[in-house]
């Protein structure tokens, strides 16, 4: 290149800015801002501080590992640590167990279809843990409605312990979490390629071996994302263990609810915290290792490493039971038709989504008995319960109480996770992975912890029993739903659309304002309402936050389910359970007609 | 896998189809259709979209159950036999390898299903892949390939097993013009190697011409004409046959025998027919390809029109005229040939006998 060449080179490449000018530069990933500075004070920070706590000795503040030591050395807090694990190792277990064949059978079926019978599993996973927690009761007690017919119908001669033990604890735990399961998986499946089975089968498979194989093996990546979510759900469960389950189910949450409220050891319960956070990280961790992170957003594609040794000895293991259920398969398929197997899914399919929407539904009936007991069937009907519930000065403003703050939450947690959504559709920056993370996280970390947390920085900013305060921890907890459903809707989004607003004169705030939101509007309207129903029937941090008289509908009802279980809270959970519903079918409406 | 001689059509049919029909609801995708496939040949199932021609394919198969009808392979009724069992090739288009399985693996799968030795599942895929010449990518991913070596990978696994019938459902339509006439010449040379049936679909008329023993023509859901590719082209059985196989002129009109020859009396002008065609109702239409089209002369039919367009194509140059009549004709000048220019006046002229006659 000759000199002149040289010198028009460096006059069109313009020299590198400086780093704070090139820091400035008007980028979309600043709208991210205001959500990361309100996870940073809200969430993280009071994390951190918490975990920092159980390192601190409480008198000096000196760095002091005694309550590690403390954990360590008393067998009680052991087998409470081992217990929590059992429990949600067995929940996940039990969970993908009955969850797979149902996900299976929905991703086969018509779009239109599918889509409908996805709200049969939308409408239980919605639905508040304590009104299921609530049904199972009902259902599971010494008197409950199962009890009740065995020895009725004299097929028991007493009634069976089916609640306040491990039996309880565990069909409470999977009915709850059967749901995320199955969310989980579904997206996984329906991106598995059908034809490849047809491919298969032509190759030489029998059924079974092409959906070992093939089928299974392109689905695990759902079937591991699932087993997490439901294991790191349920490590921080205390509704279920503590109003199904007895001493022998006391899980590590229950703990720190304890140390919290009735001991105030804030060092001992941060320990725990750390404990239960750590478990988690440490699952998460291994999960990235063993799958990657990216299979937990629904990628289809199995990223196998080379000729690992470990992926030869899967698909060795996949072929042996692949050979096994070919067999088996054909055993069935001579002892009851060929027809009868083809139904065999369906059937369970079906007592499967009864297993999941029955329960709640029994509330409904009992709501409107004339009874004064939790009796089913109700002996006669009457609206004395409603009546008892809308009369009371303490339900009422619980009711109000929560949709206020459920408003409020759902206002700030669409303007803070949309603006952090457009922020992130809009920049391709190497830090979106980060903030992606950053808005999910609050989904990660047990709840439990993030409400111990908050309680105390609010103890010290006198926020508790606020409802600032409780807005301000639903909001951390509703985030992640607003954002993941308007990031979904901005995926789709068309931005020519928006380029095609600047050709013609529109500024960014008016493209934004005339063009972009009225698209998007009914996933704006979908996140709102999720994040509304999360903050209408949140308990975790309601517990801390919400004291005294300024209760919500969720503390509310735990703290009666708690003390007795009477009709009144029958009446509760139809009308939470109608709202949620209600609210939730209305969302799902406006996410699909975006 | 050593080369087979290929055994000639004398054999005993491989295939054999007799009355099969599909019906979905009050849709016919396929009326009762009879078909004799030979062993070792190279069948194409040509038609537009909607035609039945991966109808008939699926059925073969056994991914779609016939309303009626029997498949016979090698004489055996399979009408009944389940996907898995009935021995059968089958490439898609979407290539379906399974992605979570290298190319060795991939290719492996029949083996497998068929209880094989490891001894003979090793050198089976070791020879397959020499075949296709992807030796050096054993061990790589599916995703890992670009589309040319997937679809080789698809067409080793198809091949690797030796089943009895190799289907093809229009395997190269997902790749660009110069990879597809790549590799329709590498699917040719394993069809030589192997002497394998193959029955392959296709909407591409080119690449029926290029591949097949014969072509089978279909459309609305039955078959249109069967036979060669030099058959159909010459001698097409329709004017649908004529249109949709290479280029052609057609006229329509009745035929008139008033004045003792018959000749075809159309708006174009009256044009005699070929010696010997036979005709049975007044309507009929004649077809003449464009290189048998000249310009200039009088080769027993003539046409005058202007010119609107000379498109040279390399080896050849297509003169379109427009007529005065209103039609348009497309004549092919060889190669060195000086075409009229745009607006002139042209005549054009074509031997009676060169011309088919089409009901």
């Amino acid at each position: 290149m000759n000199g002149k060449g040289t010198a028009s080179m460096t006059a069109i490449t313009a020299p590198a800015a400086p780093l704070r000018q090139r820091l400035l530069r008007p980028n979309a990933l600043w709208l991210a801002v205001p959500g990361i500075a309100f996870l940073a004070i809200f969430f993280l920070y009071p994390v951190l501080r918490l975990l920092a706590l159980s390192v601190q000795d409480p008198a000096s503040g000196a760095l002091s590992v005694a309550t590690y030591a403390r954990i360590a050395n008393t067998d009680v807090y052991l087998q409470v640590l081992g217990i929590t694990f059992k429990i949600a190792a067995n929940t996940a277990l039990f969970s993908i167990l009955l969850g797979y064949p149902l996900a299976y059978w929905l991703a086969g079926l018509k779009e239109g279809l599918r889509e409908r019978m996805v709200l049969l599993v939308m409408v239980p996973f919605w639905t508040s843990y304590l009104v299921k927690t609530f049904a199972w009761m009902v259902i599971l007690g010494r008197t409950g409605v199962i009890n009740s017919m065995l020895t009725g119908s004299g097929l028991a001669s007493q009634p069976l312990p089916l609640a306040y033990n491990e039996f309880g604890v565990m069909v409470g735990m999977v009915h709850a979490m059967v749901p995320l399961a199955v969310l989980t998986m579904l997206p996984v499946m329906i991106g598995v390629d059908r034809r490849l089975i047809q491919a298969a089968q032509a190759l030489g498979a029998a059924p079974a071996q092409s959906f070992w194989l093939i089928y299974f093996k392109l689905s695990l990546p759902g079937v591991t994302a699932g087993g997490l979510l439901v294991f790191i759900s349920s490590l921080g469960f205390f509704i279920v263990p503590a109003l199904l389950g007895g001493r022998r189910e006391t899980m590590l949450a229950q703990l720190i609810i304890t140390q919290v409220q009735e001991l105030l050891n804030w060092a001992f319960a941060g320990a725990l915290a750390a404990m239960m956070l750590v478990a988690a990280l440490v699952t998460v961790w291994l999960y990235d290792r063993l799958f990657g992170l990216s299979s937990l957003s629904g990628e289809t594609s199995a990223q196998d490493r080379g000729p690992g040794r470990l992926r030869l000895l899967g698909l060795t293991i996949l072929r042996i039971i692949a050979k096994a259920s070919a067999v088996l398969a054909d055993v069935v398929r001579r002892v009851i038709g060929a027809s009868g197997t083809r139904r065999l899914l369906p059937i369970y399919c079906t007592l499967a989504l009864m297993f999941l929407v029955l329960p709640t539904m029994l509330v409904i009936p009992i709501g409107f008995t004339s009874s004064q007991f939790l009796e089913f069937p109700p002996p006669g009907y009457s609206l004395q319960w409603f009546e008892t519930y809308f009369s009371s000065p303490v339900w009422l403003s619980a009711t109000l109480r929560s949709f206020g703050v459920a408003a409020a939450t759902a206002i700030c947690g669409t303007i803070i996770g949309g603006l952090a959504a457009l922020a992130l559709a809009r920049s391709n920056s190497r830090w979106g992975g980060v903030v992606f993370a950053t808005f999910l996280a609050p989904l990660i970390v047990p709840r439990i912890i993030i409400a111990v947390g908050l309680f105390y920085l609010f103890a010290q900013m006198g926020l508790v029993a606020t409802n600032v305060g409780l807005v301000i921890g639903h909001t951390v907890l509703a985030l992640p739903f607003a954002f993941v459903t308007i990031t979904a809707i901005l995926k789709n989004y068309d931005w020519r659309l928006d380029q095609a607003a600047a050709v013609l004169g529109a500024n960014r705030f008016k493209t934004l304002l005339l063009v972009t939101v009225p698209l998007v509007k009914g996933g704006l309207v979908a996140a709102f309402l999720f994040a509304f129903i999360t903050s209408f029937d949140e308990l975790t941090i309601a517990i801390f936050i919400s004291g005294g008289i300024k209760t919500t509908l969720p503390k509310q009802m735990w703290d009666d389910m708690i003390l007795q279980l009477n009709p009144t809270l029958a009446a509760v959970s139809v009308v939470v359970f109608v709202i949620v519903t209600v609210l939730l079918l209305l969302a799902e409406r406006f996410r699909r007609t975006t | 896998m050593t080369p087979v001689a290929k055994k000639n059509s004398a054999a005993a049919p491989k295939l054999i189809i007799e009355g099969l029909s599909k019906q979905y609801g009050s849709v016919t995708a396929l009326e009762p259709t009879h078909l004799t496939v030979p062993t070792g040949e190279f069948l194409t199932l040509l038609g537009p979209s909607g035609s039945g021609k991966t109808t008939l394919l699926q059925m073969v198969c056994g991914l779609v159950e016939p309303t009626s009808g029997r498949i016979l392979i090698d004489g055996r009724d399979q009408t009944q036999t389940p996907v898995h069992q009935r021995d059968i090739g089958l490439v898609f288009q979407h290539y379906a390898l399974f992605p979570h399985l290298t190319v060795a693996e991939n290719i492996e799968f029949p083996l497998r299903m068929r209880a094989m030795s490891a001894a003979e599942i090793k050198q089976r895929v070791k020879d397959v892949l020499t075949m296709v010449q992807l030796d050096h990518l054993a061990a790589r991913f599916p995703r890992e390939l670009s589309g040319g070596q997937q679809q080789r990978v698809a067409l080793a696994r198809s091949f690797v097993y030796q089943p009895s019938i190799i289907l093809m459902d229009e395997p190269l339509g997902a790749l660009d013009k110069k990879l597809r006439e790549h590799m329709q010449i590498e699917i040719k040379q394993l069809h030589r190697e192997t002497g394998a049936t193959i029955i392959y679909v296709t909407h591409d008329q080119e690449e029926a011409l290029a591949l097949s023993d014969r072509i089978c023509l279909m459309n609305h859901a039955r078959i249109e004409q069967l036979g060669s590719p030099h058959e159909i082209y010459a001698h097409p059985a329709t004017a649908f046959a004529a249109d949709f196989i290479g280029i052609s002129n057609i006229f329509r009109g009745k035929v008139d025998t008033s004045n003792g020859e018959a000749r075809l009396a159309t708006p174009q002008g009256k044009f005699r027919l070929p010696a010997g065609a036979s005709y049975s109702g007044a309507e009929a239409a004649i077809v003449i390809r464009p290189e048998q089209i000249s310009l200039g002369g009088d080769n027993g039919n003539t046409v005058v029109g202007r010119v609107t367009d000379a498109v040279y194509a390399g080896s050849e140059t297509r003169l379109i005229v427009n007529l005065d009549q209103g039609e348009m004709v497309i004549a092919r000048l060889p190669p060195g040939q000086p075409a009229p220019a745009y607006g002139e006046r042209a005549t054009l002229s074509w031997n009676p006998d060169a011309a088919v006659l089409v009901p």
